[in-house]
């Protein structure tokens, strides 16, 4: 079998005493992220039935499920066998492989400019290639979300055309602004908050990425697609963006 | 600017938190449990006050928290051995008292153990984010505004003054060793590890290194290979045991990120990971390898056990 087909059938191993995680392959790819997507609803779902008391959270991620479930009500083999019963009903689903209709496209405002990514000028030069191209490479393309983690509502979308994927800083900067459009390798993603980071800064955007008071908390979930759109920065700063100070001096240290 | 009165933080020591059993059905946008990093320590303060077992405490690491009581109240403090004064008169851990509005309740440093809890009767009233009180500073989430407590900070509470203070009898105590076994479940990458390096790993002494936190304990000794750099990014549960390319083990415990693609190597029981968190720089711990079935009854003694200590009745 190769490496880059989904299972055959997802393979259940054990994660910890109370946790079990279900492989659907050894790689990702959005084949195989339409699967974790659809086996978490299904999973989802029997949490508000039959499962509502055994399992307490559940773990997307690029190829995997994490299923944290309760000591006091089950143990590992009746919840496996209860995930088994729905992952073959994931199996016998045809829709499986056809579910790009199905995800919500989520379009993200960006305000690309080198003040407002201090990263674009080096992608670009590396690449050879324009600050302007860097742009349009960017937003031409719908990213898949692959993953929620690092920090809340961080999200790893991918992937990112091959001419603008780029390795992460050297040295992580002490502070990337809240609303940051990054890429690292072939993964790009929006800052929710404030916090150090070593992604490659081509962007702000302005909607809010983790926002308690929102229903949802989050614009995305794992399975959707985002796509970027360029805004000028008046529309960013009448959107609520903000040009963070410190900024304007980094985009200046590194273009000179 | 709230009105609301409590306990004033005098002095907030080197790092206290407000934490209820933790937050659960949020990782999927990337929130982690926190919680009480001792659960039995934990559970015993709210059973000392006669609490529902997930009221929210304060979680004092190292020592040094001073608070001004602000209302009549029943309280406990349990855990690491920090000397415990109520207007500076000496007084004992594991036990409940009766304190009044202007007393002063501090807290010395450990000697023994790393966090003990300070429980009050009716639970500290703090507003929930995310259906839990627990305080997740990386984040910025829970407790007050997402932070430790600091100097002037009001915790909330109700006067209530329990009928009788309780006690748990000395010999039925944790004692907080140097050295633990941390039971483990072979787990997620295991078989990504030779079975030299499984039997090196599980027979080998590790020693607490500088850097331990909430988020996990960094371990330095016997250097542990995988035959993997990596996986992809995936869920990590609780206890779990992830073996970067240094080869130093690190135990991922409660305020730990909740994806990471490190190799890991197993996950330590619940009851183990407590025992952890009650450890300094410089303790010794092993890993022994058990199977799920093991873990579980594991878990179900340490239950049975905490379920059948009554508490006794001192005054």
């Amino acid at each position: 079998m190769s490496k880059d087909t989904p299972f055959h059938k997802p393979n259940i191993h054990i994660a910890g005493e109370n946790a079990l995680i279900i492989y659907f392959a050894e790689k990702a790819s959005s084949e195989v992220s339409a699967k974790v997507q659809q086996a978490e609803q299904l999973i989802r779902q029997a949490m508000t039935d039959d499962l509502a008391v055994d399992i307490i959270d559940l773990i997307p991620s690029y190829a995997s499920i994490l299923v944290v479930f309760n000591l006091l009500s089950t143990d590992h083999h009746q919840v496996r066998n209860k995930l088994r019963l729905l992952l073959h009903s994931l199996n016998d689903n045809p829709k499986t492989n056809d579910d790009s209709n199905k995800s919500s496209v989520v379009e993200l405002p960006v305000y690309y400019a080198t003040e407002s990514g201090p990263d674009l000028v080096v992608i670009a030069k590396r690449n050879k290639l324009s600050v302007e191209q860097v742009i349009e490479i960017h937003q031409s393309k719908e990213y898949r979300v692959y993953a929620i983690g690092f920090a809340p509502g961080f999200a790893y979308l991918g992937e990112v055309d091959q001419r603008i994927a780029s390795p992460r800083l050297s040295t992580p900067r002490m502070k990337v602004p809240k609303g940051a459009v990054a890429i690292a390798d072939k993964q790009t993603a929006v800052y929710p908050n404030v916090s150090p980071g070593g992604w490659n800064i081509i962007g702000l955007c302005p909607v809010d990425m983790f926002d308690i008071t929102a229903a949802p908390i989050m614009p995305v979930k794992v399975g959707d697609k985002v796509k970027f759109k360029a805004i000028d920065k008046d529309e960013f700063l009448s959107l609520g963006g903000q040009l963070p100070e410190e900024f304007s001096k980094l985009a200046l240290g590194k273009s000179s | 600017m709230s009105f609301s009165t409590g306990f004033l933080v005098k002095q907030p020591g080197m790092l206290s938190l407000v934490q209820d059993a933790g937050r659960f059905g949020f990782f999927n946008i990337g929130l982690t449990n926190g919680g009480p990093i001792d659960l039995d320590a934990f559970q015993w303060a709210n059973r000392l006050c006669a609490n529902e077992l997930n009221a929210t405490v304060i979680e004092i690491s190292i020592g040094g928290l001073a608070l001004i009581a602000q209302l009549d109240i029943t309280i406990a403090v349990t855990g690491a051995n920090m000397s415990l004064t109520i207007n500076s008169h000496k007084k004992e851990l594991w036990r409940s008292y009766h304190v009044k509005a202007g007393d002063i309740v501090a807290l010395g440093f450990a000697s023994q153990g790393v966090r003990s809890y300070l429980a009050v009767a009716g639970g500290f009233a703090i507003q929930e984010s995310f259906g839990s009180t627990a305080t997740v500073c990386r984040e910025v989430v829970g407790g007050l505004a997402g932070d430790k407590l600091k100097t002037g900070d009001i915790l909330p509470c109700v006067s209530q003054i329990r009928k009788t203070n309780l006690v748990l009898s000395e010999s039925l105590r944790p004692k907080y060793s140097n050295e633990v076994v941390l039971h483990t479940v072979p787990s997620y990458q295991q078989k990504h590890f030779s079975s030299h390096q499984q039997r090196l790993f599980f027979s080998s002494e590790y020693k607490v290194s500088k850097n331990f936190d909430r988020m996990g304990y960094r371990l330095t000794g016997q250097k542990i290979s995988a035959d993997i750099d990596g996986v992809l990014s995936e869920g990590i549960c609780h206890g779990a045991v992830q073996i970067p390319a240094d080869g130093q083990p690190i135990v991922l415990i409660n305020d730990r990120q909740t994806i990471g693609g490190y190799p890991k190597i197993g996950a330590v029981s619940s009851v183990d990971t407590a025992k952890l968190g009650q450890l300094n720089q410089g303790c010794k711990v092993r890993f022994e390898p058990i199977s799920m079935e093991q873990a579980h009854n594991y878990f179900y003694l340490n239950l049975s056990h905490l379920n059948r200590i009554k508490l006794k009745v001192c005054d």
